[in-house]
């Protein structure tokens, strides 16, 4: 079937089976790799993109399912050559090792950031929070230390502005 | 050395951010799979369910439309070198010929590509071996009987016995006799999955004759030497490119060769560039893991509590073939002894085969597992004594002039004071031992300690005759090319890189390009493995700068042309001259002396440091362990790069600690029953403590800028550190892992809760 | 080839239930999060039928006197961040905010978990505590069937060809209920469950008088304890923990699996359920 669906704010089209996995539109029909592959069973999170505003892991989610909607990968995080907050916490904090997780990880605490899900949090709550609300997203390289800090600072950072 | 000029910063020691940090960022690193390959077709592979029998054939189902598809079906009669992935031994083939030996589960058989990844896994699935079954061995006792033989007459890959004080068994036994207290104990540790994010991925290409392979891997010349025997073809003949790689941990380390040498006779046959990225169940279960260790265990004290004997022996389940087992295993057992005085020691090591998939490379290599006895058993000591853990580490802890188990006088860089110091500070006072969790259940805590070593760079004469070599080239733009086959597999080898040359040319980072690697343009550095990349071939690249720079600057000279580096880098290209590029060969530092006969003498260039502490929370009533508080201090010698080192230690940390409590790989009749992701699990977000640090610098004088290893060491220590934590918390003692909370539900009997 | 799969996303419930009668052998897909796992490794479906956000049958609604209606399509965001379901009927909240992760837990609906009815569907046992009822519909009108008669064996559900799950209706509690869940899964989160349960007891003056008790991953669906809920009836609290321990002693038949063993599941599953009783506030 042919879906159209907006990514990263354009509308794109594809002509692809309804049971395709958005995974493989974005990076086969679209040509959009940034959003990775780790186990294509949703445990790992590489695949997690914005799905009408919810991050998703996108190898299980139906083609068909996505529509009409929109979708946000890594690709669409930065404003141009303006790195998402998130994104230059990571790169700042050492916070990307192998960096195949960091795709997703970016496009997750990203999401939680704009959404101010740590808003008003104390540093060791807001700690706790992000070890909560980024379980989705398996890094095999840091240990999470570093990322766990690097969505601090971005936290700070969009804080401030 | 040389000092620096004027105003120009060093970049040594400063956290300059990843040179790769924003194209992972953002997502515009390409990995293998994201590479454009026009026309590109899928492979997959035709695997054994049976775990040891003889291939009798193959029959391809008529119903899948094998012609109408295209699809080529390879076999072992495709291979025109030799059949085998050759390493150390040539002993595991690429592919099982028809009547050949099928040695285990999942074992590959035959190739299938097709023009896309759904016809080719439908065109494998079209494919059913017949194979005559054989009985097999899953356990090492059962190896050890050899009734069924796997390797040679008596399944033992590989063994070592080294003694140090003593020249026979019946003068070490005496010695053990008149010790005041003999501690015993056997501790058995689990094979462990490395779970690199980004699944094994390679593809090829035929140009002209030429055999094109790109793909994640960390030591190309590892692949480009398999595949000459496997292809049957000269050096050049065959190019191998590592692409963007996630994750290695020793995963990538030995089992590339294999894939490589799958898609490049696929591509051969298909006549196109074919791909394989596997399925993550298909990862777990096919590819090497960590040798699972059994390791019995006599420490030998005087009344005063001085260690008077030590006696290791240690066996290692090899799997289905040699691979890199005897590398392992001396590993293992160089470390077995641990970092402790002691004048007698006996360290038995052996590997035998048994018909599991091949256990392999993976962070630590065999020494994790021979920490994890010895760091028990000198706890026990404490216990048994009643001396504080630390401060008996300290008591009897190495230190420069002492002797280790090979008898290799430790000179510079001994960095035990400085880590166990560390620890000591920081520690402050221990959990409350006994308390209520929030939902009622019943909770104890306890405190676990430990102290390690780790060696860095190949075994004894291993980096001489590696002789690793790398070259800096002045390239277009006033740029400098730094050419080595060394990867980065995330552990920041580019970054490193451009820091020791941005240092060494004394210009600026941005000047500095670190080539990605391929066998045609970079010479051989060794392999990516064994904590060498900063210390040798980072040194290497050093010196080579060094050369590159004074070249430059009397040609400077000479043609009258001034300025920084930069500037004459230049000049020099704008002249026309022919490239300017120096090439250094590593040489090993002076008084190094092994002796491979006797497994005595230097048997590393220098070792890393490490104590870790470690808090834990168990909840009697669902038997979990909850990681409260872990620090590590590690003596790196010199961080290059801190926020890199940092990230080095946490993540060994972590998979440290996940080996200790939750990684856990269920064989059953010889296959991964848990062969997912779902199932095969790794610690998350949540999982993970808050992670403390402390990096201690104890600098190396033959490493650039006094580095030393640090890969692999943050893997070793941590695991003890959780089982003497948890039996601290129960009073009693856990020698096996992983402490899943299964074991800790069936060690009800034996608490002694205080 | 395959023909190509059909696709319908109807636009109300009376469209979607006119599909599912016609096509009764189409995928019926919500968030995905149990049907599209390894999905290339699957058997390519004839046509999907696609629930997600259907309009109607994801809002989270009060009910006739006091209870509460969860539509099928609600996800684990949308439960574990509701106010009421958190106040009232916190087993169920809880279950929400320990399934899977931030990503499953967006796309993953009660609907879908009530689907599949797996032994480890987390929200399960919170239903059979809660005395939920499951509300489906079809052409042919609409039923309502308790939770334990729902899941009929291992993932088999009481759900006809042509119907569809609408809701959860989670009845009111009576004063003095208190509410427990517990998940024990294979690590902290991102978890499937080894054990967990959940437990609503009725205390009137120091004793209990009345339980409801349910354990998931213990037996080949979703169960309640029967036994442990005759047993703990009368007594004041601390009795009951004891009773609840002794009555739990071969009341369950858990298997070995990769993920955990028989013996672990019975033993953890006995401590929780005492548990829930010692632990009550
Ligand atoms: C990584 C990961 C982690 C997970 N963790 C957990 C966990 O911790 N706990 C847990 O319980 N589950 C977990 N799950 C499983 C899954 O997320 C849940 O079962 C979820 O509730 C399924 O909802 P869904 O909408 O995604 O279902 P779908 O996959 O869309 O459907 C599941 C089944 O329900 C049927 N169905 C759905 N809606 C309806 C309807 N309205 N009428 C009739 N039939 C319907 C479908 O036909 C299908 O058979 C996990 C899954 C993944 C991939
Ligand atoms: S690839 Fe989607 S969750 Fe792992
Ligand atoms: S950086 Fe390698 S998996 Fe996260």
């Amino acid at each position: 079937m042919k879906i159209e669906l907006e990514v990263n704010g354009q509308p794109r089209t594809a002509e692809v089976s309804p049971w395709a996995r958005l995974l493989d539109v974005l990076r086969e029909d679209l040509r959009l790799t940034g959003t990775k592959e780790g186990c294509g069973e949703g445990e790992c999170g590489a695949c997690s993109v914005l799905l009408d505003g919810e991050v998703v892991n996108a190898c299980i989610v139906a083609a068909g399912q996505c529509h009409g909607r929109r979708v946000v990968t890594v690709e669409g995080l930065a404003r141009g050559e303006v790195l998402h907050a998130v994104q230059r916490a990571l790169v700042a904090c050492g916070g990307a090792q192998c960096g195949i997780c960091t795709p997703g990880i970016a496009v997750c605490a990203a999401h939680v950031i704009d959404r101010k899900l740590l808003a008003g949090k104390p540093v060791a709550e807001a700690r706790a929070a992000v070890r909560e609300l980024l379980a989705g997203n398996i890094c095999r390289c840091t240990g999470y230390q570093l990322i766990v800090d690097a969505v601090l600072v971005a936290v700070d950072e969009v804080g401030d502005s | 050395m040389e000092p620096r000029a004027v105003g120009a910063p060093a970049t040594v020691g400063t956290s300059l951010p990843r040179v790769d940090g924003v194209a992972k960022v953002t997502g515009r690193a390409r990995y293998l799979d994201d590479l454009d390959a026009p026309g590109v077709w899928y492979g997959a592979t035709v695997r054994s369910k049976i775990p040891h029998g003889v291939l009798d054939g193959f029959d391809l189902d008529p119903g899948y439309d094998w012609a109408g598809t295209g699809t080529v079906f390879v076999t072992a009669a495709d291979i025109p070198g030799k059949n085998m992935i050759l390493l150390i031994e040539e002993d595991q083939v690429a592919l099982v010929p028809v009547g050949g030996r099928v040695m285990h589960v999942d074992e590959a058989l035959a190739l299938v590509a097709a023009p896309t990844k759904a016809l080719a896994i439908a065109a494998c699935a079209a494919v059913t071996p017949r194979i005559t079954v054989k009985p097999a061995i899953f356990t090492m006792d059962a190896a050890l009987a050899a009734e069924v033989k796997l390797y040679g007459d008596d399944n033992v890959y590989k063994q070592f016995l080294i003694r140090k004080g003593h020249a026979r068994d019946a003068e070490f036994e005496a010695i053990v006799a008149g010790a005041a207290h003999v501690i015993e104990g056997e501790y058995v540790t689990g094979a462990q999955e490395q779970m690199y994010i980004e699944p094994q991925a390679m593809m090829a290409e035929w140009r002209e004759g030429r055999c094109y392979i790109v793909g994640s891997m960390q030591c190309p010349y590892y692949v480009h030497k398999a595949m000459k025997a496997l292809l049957g073809c000269g050096p050049t003949d065959v190019v191998i490119a590592q692409s963007v790689t996630g994750g290695g941990f020793g995963g990538k380390e030995e089992y590339p060769s294999m894939l490589a040498g799958h898609v490049a006779l696929l591509a051969h046959k298909a006549q196109r560039a074919v791909k394989i990225v596997y399925e993550r169940d298909e990862d777990i279960a096919a590819t090497t893991k960590r040798h699972p260790a059994r390791t019995r265990h006599r420490l030998a004290v005087d009344a005063a509590g001085e260690i008077v004997a030590i006696d290791v022996d240690c066996v290692m389940d090899g799997g289905a073939y040699l691979t890199l087992s005897p590398v392992v295993l001396s590993r293992g057992v160089l470390h077995a002894a641990g970092p402790y005085r002691c004048a007698v020691t006996r360290v038995r090591g052996r590997c035998v085969a048994t018909n599991h998939p091949p256990h392999g490379a993976f962070r630590g290599f065999g020494a994790p597992q021979t920490t994890f006895p010895y760091e028990r058993q000198i706890e026990k000591l404490a216990v048994l004594r009643g001396e504080d853990p630390l401060a008996l580490r300290t008591r009897l802890a190495l230190r420069k002039g002492d002797s280790t188990a090979t008898s290799q006088i430790l000179g510079a860089s001994v960095g035990s004071d400085e880590v166990l110091t560390a620890i000591r500070d920081c520690a402050g006072t221990p959990p409350v031992r006994a308390g209520v969790a929030a939902n009622g259940s019943p909770l104890r805590r306890g405190r676990g300690v430990c102290f390690y070593f780790h060696g860095a760079g190949f075994t004894g004469s291993g980096e001489a005759r590696l002789a690793g070599r790398a070259q800096v080239a002045v390239v277009a733009g006033g740029r400098f090319e730094v050419r080595a086959s060394s990867t980065d597999i995330g552990q920041g080898a580019i970054t490193m890189f451009t820091q020791i040359a941005s240092d060494a040319l004394n210009v600026d980072p941005a000047r500095v390009v670190v080539v990605d690697p391929n066998t045609r343009d970079v010479p051989d550095s060794g392999p990516t493995v064994a904590s060498r990349t900063c210390m040798v071939v980072g040194g290497v690249v050093d010196r080579c700068c060094r050369r590159v720079r004074g070249r430059l600057e009397a040609w400077g000279r000479e043609h009258g042309v001034t300025g920084d580096l930069a500037a004459l880098a230049n000049a020099y290209v704008e002249s026309g001259a022919p490239e300017l590029a120096d090439m250094v060969q590593y040489e090993p530092p002076p008084g190094i002396a092994w002796d491979d006969a006797t497994y005595t003498g230097a048997a590393y260039p220098v070792f890393g440091w490490g104590a870790c502490l470690v808090d834990v929370e168990v909840d009697l009533d669902t038997y979990e362990v909850k990681l409260l508080r872990c620090v590590q201090a590690i003596d790196v010698g010199k961080a290059i790069n801190p926020i890199i080192v940092k990230g080095q230690i946490e993540g060994g940390t972590l998979q440290a600690l996940g080996w200790a409590l939750l990684e856990n790989i269920v064989y059953r009749e010889g296959r991964v029953a848990n062969a997912s992701m779902t199932n095969c699990i790794v610690p998350t977000f949540a999982d993970a403590p808050e992670l403390e640090t402390i990096m201690v610098e104890v600098p190396y004088p033959f490493g650039p800028s006094g580095a030393k290893g640090v890969g692999e060491i943050p893997m070793d220590g941590p695991a003890a550190a959780v089982a003497n934590a948890v039996s601290d918390a129960l009073g009693c003692a856990f020698d096996e892992i992983p402490i899943l909370p299964e074991v800790v539900a069936a060690s009800r009997d034996r608490w002694r809760l205080a | 080839m395959t023909p190509e799969t059909a696709y319908t996303r109807p636009r109300d419930l009376a469209e979607a239930l006119a599909v599912r009668a016609a096509q009764p052998s189409w995928m019926v897909l919500a968030g995905g999060t149990d049907l599209m796992v390894s999905a290339i490794h699957k058997r390519v479906p004839a046509g999907i039928l696609d629930l997600w956000r259907l309009p109607g049958v994801g809002a989270i609604t009060e009910g006739a006197g006091g209870g509460l209606v969860i539509g099928a399509g609600a996800t684990w965001l949308e439960i574990g961040r509701d106010a009421r379901v958190a106040k009232a009927w916190s087993p169920l909240a809880l279950a929400a905010r320990e399934i899977g992760a931030l990503q499953i837990q967006a796309r993953g609906t009660l609907g879908g978990n009530i689907g599949t009815s797996s032994p480890v569907g987390d929200s399960l046992p919170a239903l059979l505590a809660l005395d939920a009822e499951i509300e489906v519909a079809s052409v042919r009108g609409r039923r309502r069937v308790p939770y334990a008669a729902w899941c009929t064996g291992y993932r088999t559900t009481a759900l006809a060809a042509d119907e569809l799950i609408v809701a959860a209706h989670l009845p009111p509690l009576a004063a003095g209920t208190h509410l427990a869940w517990r998940k024990v899964g294979t690590r902290r989160a991102q978890s499937i469950s080894k054990v967990m349960g959940a437990a609503a007891m009725r205390v009137e003056c120091g004793v209990v008088t009345d339980a409801r008790i349910a354990l998931g991953a213990v037996a080949d669906r979703p169960i309640r304890i029967a036994a442990v809920e005759q047993a703990v009836r009368g007594l004041a609290r601390a009795a009951a923990a004891e009773a609840a321990r002794a009555a739990m002693r071969g009341a369950i038949r858990p298997i070995d699996d990769v993920r955990s063993s028989a013996s672990y599941r019975d033993l953890v599953a006995e401590n929780l359920v005492a548990r829930f009783f010692s632990g009550m506030i």
